[in-house]
């Protein structure tokens, strides 16, 4: 009897087609909002790997990695004598203004690395040399920086990225571009400068702390969750592993912006446009089919065999909602991708929950033409 | 379910003593007011009456498909009042085909699969219960048009597909609802004369509610409802007696 309820289904094409269009867009919206607002959590904690370090050593009241309170320069050897520590660098991150040659102002996000080691140095060059970072005025960009600071080769003519040997002004001082390289991006979406920790303090207005964070690793055979507790009791600063970073960084967006409400707002949305229209389209499909169902109920159709009928269908929509919606979603991420915004994280766990949001709004559609089938007297076939 | 033998009585359907009510409090309505109805084997019985006199509830309660409040309904000998609504439904399943006034064949399976139901119902297998729906859509003057939907046919021939559907599995008792009401005269006598002859297999009974006088011709045995009663049961010189008064 199972095929015949998917053609009883498939043969009313207009309400098929409607229920099949209602699931899909209710996973569309649960799916694409949700990997859009993972992604957009993703570049809160971007940083982190951006410059990979297993312990992050902050001011005792920073909760997120894009947070900054300055330290004491003597912070770092203080770090570097707690034991189990292998070595800890001094990092500097700050916003600040570069001018292209144009003239015109853009925020960068300014990265001083220990010069010695240029530990927290970027994941990928692109093009150019990273060690030059050690030689005076140098900065190594990322490919955003590149396009947003880029150059006219003549007046009026379209301007180009920069590429290394090209000039341009941090705080009105010059940096000259000596590779190129690609990062994540930030959560405030402002593009990578990396120099050495001693010139980003030449670049960066001059405060009383210019210590920004301090990356760390453990000695080999120790974890970074048992130093990263001693540096915290040996010092009375906050270190962080990166997990806990990532952790504490998530909770503290979700906790002190409204970003999260939005989103989930907009899934919950999504879900109940579901429920909407599969359960309003799924109930007239019924209504429209009480007389053959009557007539199915007469010949001897058990209410659970109906039963059975219904979910079936239900979950045959939904699955093939679910399928189409993912998939726009998934060439959604694709489309996006290259242009790397808006953000887009789309992860298996996500796809999980739609899912089951899609299976949950099929049962609850499917419930309702229950509870009118099994109140059906199979006798309403006699009455015309 | 397996029916018992009851050689000694030759009843399809012996009603005994049964009322229906719908409705509670003031809007209370007695729709059969303890009737008693029997059909015997291998007969066409015609249930005939005025509107509202309680013949499509008498049916009903016959069929299985209307709980009744008093009285005794046994088919075939076996007595519904001691079966659970299950045990009543897998009955109902396996020994009685229906037909109904709209036909109600669904317009989204053809016509193979529309007759095929009660096979399916009944645990056939696919291929099977199509093979065997292809044959009675055959017998029933419809080769050929095994893959058409039902909008696709006439009135006439959807009746014939809502009969071979009711006798594809082979039932003891055919139920039918004002079979002719929506047809011509012309198909309204093919109708019944197949259902005429699926009455004459042995040990099958098929009862048929209708205000159509046309019909009456056709029935072994006709019984006259007035007001939730069996008014009168006709057979033999009576009942010509009877057709030629309201013919």
């Amino acid at each position: 009897m199972f095929h015949l309820a998917l053609r009883m289904l498939l043969g009313d094409r207009a309400k098929y087609i409607m229920l099949v269009g209602g699931l899909t867009f209710s996973a569309l919206l649960m799916t694409q909002q949700n990997a859009v607002f993972q992604g957009l959590l993703s570049w809160t904690t971007s940083h982190m790997r951006n410059m990979r370090a297993s312990i992050w050593v902050v001011e005792s009241r920073v909760e997120q990695v894009n947070e900054t309170k300055a330290l004491r320069d003597t912070d770092v050897n203080r770090v570097r004598s707690v034991s189990g520590v292998d070595f800890a660098m001094p990092l500097f991150q700050g916003v600040l203004k570069a001018r292209a040659t144009d003239g015109s102002e853009k925020l960068v996000q300014l990265i001083g690395l220990h010069a010695g080691t240029l530990f927290g140095r970027p994941t990928k060059m692109l093009q150019g040399d990273l060690e030059q970072l050690r030689m005076a005025n140098t900065v190594v960009i990322d490919e955003l920086a590149a396009e947003r600071l880029g150059q006219s080769p003549a007046p009026g003519a379209p301007p180009r990225p920069l590429q290394p040997g090209d000039v341009f002004e941090i705080n009105d001082r010059e940096a000259r571009v000596v590779g190129i390289c690609r990062t994540e991006r930030h959560f405030f979406g402002y593009p990578y400068v990396f120099t050495s920790y001693d010139q980003a303090l030449q670049f960066a207005p001059r405060q009383r702390k210019m210590l920004s964070m301090i990356l760390a690793e453990p000695k080999p055979g120790l974890t970074a969750a048992e130093v990263a507790r001693t540096i915290q009791a040996e010092t009375g600063l906050a270190a962080y592993t990166v997990p806990e970073f990532e952790r504490s960084t998530i909770n503290w967006i979700w906790k002190n912006t409204g970003i999260p409400f939005s989103f989930v707002t907009t899934i919950i949305l999504g879900f109940i446009v579901g429920v909407a229209i599969a359960g309003q389209t799924f109930y007239s499909f019924v209504l429209e089919n009480l007389r053959n169902l009557g007539a199915l109920k007469a010949m001897g159709a058990s209410n659970a065999l109906l039963s059975g009928m219904l979910l079936l269908q239900a979950y045959t929509v939904g699955l093939i909602g679910f399928g189409v919606g993912v998939g726009l979603t998934a060439a959604f991420g694709f489309a996006v991708a290259d242009k790397g915004q808006p953000p887009f994280l789309l992860q298996p766990d996500s796809v999980v929950r739609t899912l089951f949001a899609i299976l949950i709004i099929c049962t609850l559609s499917a419930l309702l033409g229950i509870r009118k089938v099994a109140r059906l007297e199979a006798a309403i076939v006699f009455r015309s | 379910m397996s029916l018992p033998s009851s050689p000694s009585d030759p009843a399809a359907v012996r009603l005994t003593g049964v009322v229906k009510a719908f409705g509670s409090g003031d809007a209370r309505t007695l729709a059969l007011k303890g009737a008693d109805f029997t059909a015997a084997q291998g007969e066409l019985h015609l249930l005939v009456g005025p509107s509202g006199c309680g013949k499509t509830t008498l049916l009903s309660v016959a069929a299985g498909t209307l709980e009744w409040d008093e009285g005794q309904v046994d088919l075939f000998g076996t007595r519904l009042n001691d079966l659970s609504p299950s045990s009543i439904t897998a009955f109902r399943r396996r020994h009685i085909g229906f037909i109904f006034q709209q036909f109600n064949l669904i317009t989204t399976l053809d016509l193979v699969e529309n007759v095929s139901v009660p096979l399916l119902l009944n645990g056939t297998r696919r291929r099977d219960a199509e093979d065997k729906a292809a044959a009675l859509l055959a017998r029933v003057g419809l080769a050929g048009r095994e893959r058409k939907r039902p909008s696709q046919l006439s009135g006439g021939q959807q009746q014939r597909v809502a009969i071979a559907r009711a006798l594809v599995h082979e039932p003891r008792l055919l139920i039918a609802d004002e079979p002719t009401s929506a047809l011509d005269r012309e198909t309204g006598h093919q109708i019944m004369d197949l259902l005429a002859t699926a009455a004459r297999s042995p040990g099958r009974s098929v009862i048929i509610v209708t205000h159509d006088p046309r019909t009456y011709s056709y029935a072994d045995r006709l019984t006259e409802m007035e007001d939730g009663r069996v008014a009168g049961v006709h057979h033999g010189p009576a009942l010509k007696d009877f057709i030629s008064i309201h013919h």
